[in-house]
């Protein structure tokens, strides 16, 4: 009873020294509405305005349809028509057109023969993702070219289809992949700050001494200055599940209850591997930058941005630890594939083994580092 | 003593002094050259967009000739390790499972159509969520697709009948690698963390040891003082850059076809920049928790982001392209992918440089006018 | 301007940022040249933005500034080349060697190569640091490096030198050797110098004294200046049948006396006229003799004015432990206690008992092993080995109980300075699990008994330092501990506010709790019942206050003070250690 009660008055300590304070109450929510717009909008992998030469040496109805089409898509923007070879280098060279269309002067004749039109593209491969993805919406509209020729004109069609139909995101936005994936960052990022500072702050005003002779057991302390980082990880990720749903519009399709369940357990790993900094930092600065060095990689090997079965193998495996991968495929899950717990089973169990190993060391650091 | 004489020797004092510190302090070092280092490897193997071996389901109702020749087409390609199953329902219970990425679905019908009238429906569903995947596959589907298509026409001794064929010739990275254009950003992103933190961090050192109130009641001019304070990190910065370079080039494999001089030049342009911000962050700040802080805020996600090293600037809505513009990173992005993937491309080289070459005088200034010789001001 | 002043100010006035009060108001004064003049008061008296203002490093609002002839305001870099500075945390790199540091400060300066190495030598010798050039500065001792900091602000002799409390937190053997350092400059080559403290008998070593507070200059003159005039009005009073504490706390009342300390078996009673007030308490035996007259007297004469018997009432402390005589047994017991760090030995057998109710003193200097052997009894710091036994419970196995039995006041404010005053009562009742109808009283007493009532919602951070350790005692009182354990709790409080300090201890050790205290004030030793003194983790001695000081009388020496005391000790430790060398 004791016991509890002065858990009870410590959590509530903590909270209010967190909420008071102007700095950390900045901390709290500047950075991550920050992020969560910049995320939000700028963090796309969607192409539009590719800018577009043509260098178009039939002057023909076909060829001219063709550049119609292609200029008239929303993913393409015509920067310049060119009349000689030499004119596609620098333009590509310089970045002023991510690709120049070529088609050469017999390319209607080839195509009314009953041949093939060959329509050369040069892209700017520096950045090989934007190319692939320019490629990719360029095929799509000579497909459709294609599709439309062979009815008009007769022709044979080509025996077999493609039909492609993605799921569960059906027009392909970049954005319902990335917000959702911001829950689980920010979440992340603010209760690692919260708990991996919250006694190297006490250490460095002195008050950690204070605390440590009163009756208060480390236990008690340990848990005591979990419960408000859990509670601000609920607060925050409950934030920006809202603006996810109501102001980037991600659908949210499954069961609220999994993605809690889910939330609660990420938390408890994150406060878990918080407290475990705050048990080994001395002052602020380490407790910083010990986030810091358990962040980056947390992000970058979470799958967060980009995939986790694109990494070499090794680096697979050292994902296996880290909460986040399983926190994003239950986010991803809920939101867009309609998760409920049965498919989610597999990510709770490991967030659940990461949670209880991580509090357990916490707290044998803590008790390892007083004496 | 003459002023001149006076003046260098406070100079050489100062440099001295702060070399000596980098020497003692293995804080500084470890930011300058294990942090390039470690960041390089995590980022450079953890950051990928290059599908491989795509778990695929394969759903082929009816088993022959036809489908079989389907099936070894995509077991054939690099892209994708393919799985059999003979109802859809198997296949999307494994799909929901998220053991695989997409399903091909070959009806029953399949080979009749494609020897009847054509036009044989092949199904394909993508897993949409991470929808950057889900395109790059679809691409990878499709070319499996009609390389299979030409075959069958061959095959069979027709002429194949496409009306226009795609011929894309990728310039300055066929292999389409993404490592050869994440590399050279990713040293952009890490020369600005590791430029910034260095000196913002030892300037509010000073301030809050006390040592900055000794150093300012001697003679010293702020000019010196700045001078002093970046020119050993400016060599430190160096460093680091110089052992990035080396990682790329021989860890990474990145091609560099542009002329090392042009490499070096544009990166100490770039390396006053990320000092000068740094150094303006901590006359602010005067505390290393707080210049600490801000310069992870300010530096690293902007530049993780907003530089273009990874996300498409031109795709993004107006206001954040012009936030951008406010991006030291992007432009030494910019400079990087081509001097690495394409040479000596002057006018990237000289527009990026002028912008770079007015924020390092904006920083700079701004810094030099907010450090005064006085403690109120 | 030019009236032979090494630094004038004019009408200077300083406020900083959206503080209400002014840090410095309509100040005028002159420094004589070739002195050293002490720029005294308690902390907030504006004493370091004079200094800054001298140095050029901060603008004044109004009013003028000149040193050495030159305009502060308008020239500083020149006035910046003929003067030396050294704040108060002197800026010495700490992972620069001994040599490096002044190399430093010789480039900056403009000190010719060639006349290096005499000056060198010369201020190495002088500060007693020639075998440790080449160490790192951030490995000498507290003193060393004031020593180093004073000889990097030397290292070209400048005109004006100006000392920004430079004694500040070194122990008194080392304030000996800088205040002769000092000298040695203005005699060898006629500096002048200005040096701020926050020990009032330093005053007494300066030539001239501006006495501080509030920002306003109180007044300026040789020291007996100011305690000339309190002649006549300094008493020592001694009454052996009631006890020096109730005694002084008696007097503290009495109307026509403005200030009681204890000194020795006696109270040092400063009156507000000539001559002793006309009724003394009514006591057979008190014997009262005219003290001579020392600055402090005339420090709380001027700030506290013509209010006499202000002294706050010993307040009720709601304590119902027995009587102090009560019990001779010890309550906390130490014997043998070690401690090592690594190699390196902090505390080396170190024995000592505390009886109870009584005030018990731990004295040494940085260093000296007192902080640990602190952390060892409040549980802080595990022993490598010995005895410790708080309260009859043995620390090692019963941690937890007795702490649930002491009180624990740090060393610097230690509370949470975001939260309310009430929300940290709050806090740490429940942390020394009072429940509701407990705490509610002690809480309501704590607000009165320490006249908090007026600040129960304001941040405890904002809370003028005076009120800060106010509440720290209060938070570490409100359980009723039988034992309180206090580190340096008067570092940085004004006079004012350490009398007041130690009169609420009195009124706690003769309610009959223990009270264990560190501190380097010596002249706060007198307040203990009995103390240790402390060097290189070894206890030196052991005693009341009055029996140190007898084993240092002379005649030289009659009446030795604990400071004399304590550095004979140490002196004395030194011979026989052998070491330090010269």
């Amino acid at each position: 009873m004791n016991t509890l009660r002065r858990i009870l008055a410590l959590a509530l300590k903590e909270l209010l020294a967190i909420l008071r304070d102007k700095k950390s109450r900045f901390v709290l929510i500047g950075p991550p509405i920050a992020q969560l717009l910049i995320f939000g909008y700028a963090a796309t992998f969607d192409l539009n305005d590719i800018p577009l030469a043509v260098y178009n040496e039939d002057r023909s109805a076909p060829s001219r349809e063709l550049v119609a089409r292609i200029a008239g898509s929303p993913h393409f923007h015509l920067v310049s028509i060119i009349g000689r070879d030499s004119q596609i280098a620098p333009l590509i060279d310089n970045r002023e057109a991510l690709m120049v269309l070529h088609l050469g002067p017999r390319f209607s004749a080839n195509l009314h023969r009953g041949g093939s039109g060959h329509a050369q593209v040069i892209i700017d491969g520096r950045n090989s993702n934007t190319a692939l993805l320019a490629l990719g919406y360029l095929r799509a509209i000579i497909t459709d070219f294609n599709i439309g020729w062979a009815r008009e004109h007769g022709a044979q069609r080509p025996p077999a289809t493609l039909k492609i139909r993605p799921w569960y995101n059906e027009n392909l936005l970049s954005r319902w992949f990335i917000v959702p994936g911001i829950v689980g960052l920010l979440t992340l990022v603010v209760t690692t700050v919260v708990t991996g500072l919250s006694v190297a702050r006490e250490r460095e005003a002195g008050t950690f001494d204070q605390l440590l002779v009163t009756p208060l057991r480390p236990v008690e302390i340990l848990i005591g200055k979990s419960i408000p980082g859990i509670l601000i990880g609920l607060i925050e990720g409950s934030l920006i599940l809202i603006v996810a749903v109501y102001w980037f519009e991600v659908p949210l399709r499954g069961s609220l209850g999994a993605l809690y369940l889910g939330l609660f357990l990420f938390l408890l790993s994150a406060v878990g591997i918080g407290l475990m900094i705050s048990s080994l930092a001395v002052t602020q600065q380490q407790g910083i930058l010990g986030a810091f060095l358990f962040l980056v990689p947390a992000v970058i090997l979470s799958g967060f941005a980009t995939p986790i079965a694109n990494m070499p193998e090794v680096v697979q495996q050292l994902t296996w630890l880290n909460p986040m991968r399983y926190f994003l495929v239950i986010l991803r899950g809920v939101f867009l594939e309609g998760d409920s717990y049965g498919l989610l089973l597999d990510q709770y169990w490991p967030m659940a083994i990461i949670a209880v190993a991580t509090l357990a060391l916490a707290g044998w650091l803590f008790r390892h580092r007083m004496n | 003593m003459n002023p001149a004489a006076a003046r260098r020797m406070r100079l050489t004092g100062m440099i001295r002094k702060e070399s000596l510190q980098i020497l003692r302090d293995p804080s500084s070092i470890a930011i300058a050259f294990i942090m390039p280092v470690v960041l390089l490897l995590l980022f450079g193997y953890g950051v990928s967009l290059d599908a491989r071996k795509v778990p695929l389901a394969m759903v082929v109702e009816q088993p022959d000739a036809n489908s079989a020749s389907l099936v070894g087409a995509f077991r054939h390609s690099e892209y994708f390790a393919p799985r059999l199953f003979t109802s859809l329902q198997e296949a999307r219970q494994a799909f929901d499972l998220r053991e695989v990425f997409g399903i091909v679905w070959l009806r029953n019908n399949f080979s009749n159509r494609l020897l009847g009238q054509g036009d044989a429906p092949i199904g394909v569903i993508i897993n949409g969520v991470d929808a950057n995947q889900a395109r790059i596959t679809g691409g990878y589907i499709q070319g499996v697709w009609q390389a299979w298509l030409a075959d069958y026409a061959r095959g069979r001794g027709l002429t194949p009948r496409v009306p226009v064929v795609l011929e894309p010739r990728i310039w300055f990275n066929a292999a389409v690698r993404s490592h050869n254009f994440l590399v050279p950003g990713l040293i952009a992103v890490i020369m600005t963390l590791i430029g910034a933190m260095l000196t913002s961090m030892v300037v509010a050192r000073e301030w809050e040891r006390g040592t900055m109130e000794a150093l300012m009641v001697t003679p010293i001019r702020i000019d010196e003082l700045v001078i002093g304070k970046l020119a050993p990190y400016f060599l430190l910065g160096m460093g680091g850059m110089l052992l990035s370079v080396v990682m790329a080039l021989w860890q990474f494999d990145v091609p560099l076809r542009g002329s090392f001089w042009a490499l070096t030049a544009t990166s100490a342009l770039f390396m006053l920049v990320a000092l000068g911000m740094g150094l303006l962050i901590s006359v602010v700040a005067k505390n290393q928790f707080v210049a600490g802080q801000v310069s992870i805020i300010v530096t690293f996600l902007p530049a993780f982001i907003l530089s273009g090293f990874i996300f498409s600037i031109g795709s993004m809505p107006e206001p954040i392209q012009w936030i951008t513009h406010l991006i030291p990173a992007r432009y030494y992005v910019a400079i990087l992918q081509s001097l690495f993937l394409a040479g000596d491309i002057w006018p990237i080289m000289l527009g990026n440089s002028a912008a770079l070459a007015v924020m390092m005088v904006v920083f700079l200034g701004l810094a030099r006018r907010r450090f005064h010789k006085r403690l109120d001001a | 301007m030019d009236n032979g002043a090494a630094l004038v100010f004019r009408g200077v006035s300083k406020t900083f940022g959206d503080a209400k009060a002014p840090a410095l108001e309509q100040v005028d004064i002159d420094i004589r040249p070739t002195r050293v003049t002490g720029l005294i008061g308690p902390d907030g008296a504006g004493k370091t933005t004079l200094m800054r203002l001298a140095a050029g490093l901060l603008t004044p609002d109004s009013g003028s500034i000149h040193a050495l002839g030159m305009d502060v305001v308008q020239e500083p870099l020149r006035v910046q080349s003929s003067i030396g500075y050294m704040p108060q945390r002197f800026g010495l790199y700490e992972d620069l060697s001994v040599q490096e540091n002044l190399d430093l400060y010789a480039d900056l300066q403009g000190v010719a190569r060639a006349d290096r190495p005499a000056r060198y030598q010369q201020l190495m010798h002088m500060t007693g640091l020639a075998p440790f050039t080449r160490r790192l500065a951030g490995r000498l001792s507290g003193g060393m490096k004031q020593k180093l900091g004073l000889a990097c602000a030397l290292v070209r002799p400048p005109r004006l030198l100006l000392l920004d409390e430079p004694t500040v937190g070194v122990d008194p053997v080392s304030r000996r050797e800088l205040w002769a350092i000092v000298y040695r400059q203005v005699e060898d080559e006629g500096m002048t110098v200005l040096l701020s403290t926050a020990y009032l008998d330093e005053a007494g070593r300066c030539d001239e004294v501006i006495l501080m507070h509030e920002g306003r200059r109180l007044g300026q003159g040789p020291p007996a200046d100011f305690s000339e005039p309190m002649r006549g009005r300094s008493f020592h009073i001694g009454a052996p049948s009631v006890g020096k504490r109730r005694l002084q706390a008696e007097l503290a009342g009495v109307p026509g006396i403005i200030d009681a300390t204890i000194e020795g078996e006696q109270v040092r009673v400063v009156t507000t006229g000539a001559g002793l007030p006309a009724r003394l308490p009514d006591i057979p035996d008190l014997t009262a003799a005219p003290a001579e007259p020392i600055f402090e007297d005339a420090f709380i004469a001027a700030l506290k004015g013509g209010r006499a018997g202000t002294a706050p009432p010993a307040p009720a402390l709601g304590f119902h432990g027995p009587t102090a005589s009560a019990s001779d047994r010890a309550v906390i017991e130490v014997h043998g206690l070690q401690r090592r760090f690594g190699d390196f030995i902090a505390v080396k057998g170190v024995s000592f008992q505390v009886r109870r109710g009584e005030i018990f003193g731990l004295l040494g200097a940085n260093g000296a092993g007192k902080t640990t052997t602190f952390r060892i009894l409040c549980g802080l710091l595990p022993a490598s080995s010995g005895e410790v036994r708080v309260a009859g419970l043995d620390l090692r196995r019963a941690r937890a109980r007795a702490r649930g039995r002491l009180g624990y006041m740090a060393q610097r404010f230690s509370l949470y300075a975001d939260l309310t005053v009430l929300q940290n009562l709050r806090f740490f009742a429940s942390a020394y699990d009072l429940h509701r109808r407990r705490s509610k009283q002690r809480i309501a007493w704590a607000l009165e008994a320490f006249e908090l009532e007026k600040y129960a919602n304001a941040n405890s951070g904002t809370l003028p330092l005076g009120y800060k350790q106010r509440l720290a005692m209060a938070a570490a009182l409100l359980h009723e501990p039988d034992i309180l354990f206090l580190d340096e709790p008067t570092s940085g409080v004004d006079p004012l506010a350490r009398r007041e300090f130690w009169q609420r201890i009195n009124a706690l050790a003769e309610a009959g709790v223990t009270v264990l205290v560190t501190t380097h004030f010596m002249d706060e030793a007198n307040y203990c019942d009995r103390l240790v003194i402390m060097a290189e983790g070894e206890v030196l001695a052991t005693g009341t206050p009055a029996d140190m000081k007898a084993r240092y009388r002379s005649d030289e020496r009659p009446d030795p003070t604990m400071e004399d005391a304590f550095i004979a000790l140490i002196e004395a430790h030194e011979k026989d250690a052998g070491a330090v060398p010269a």
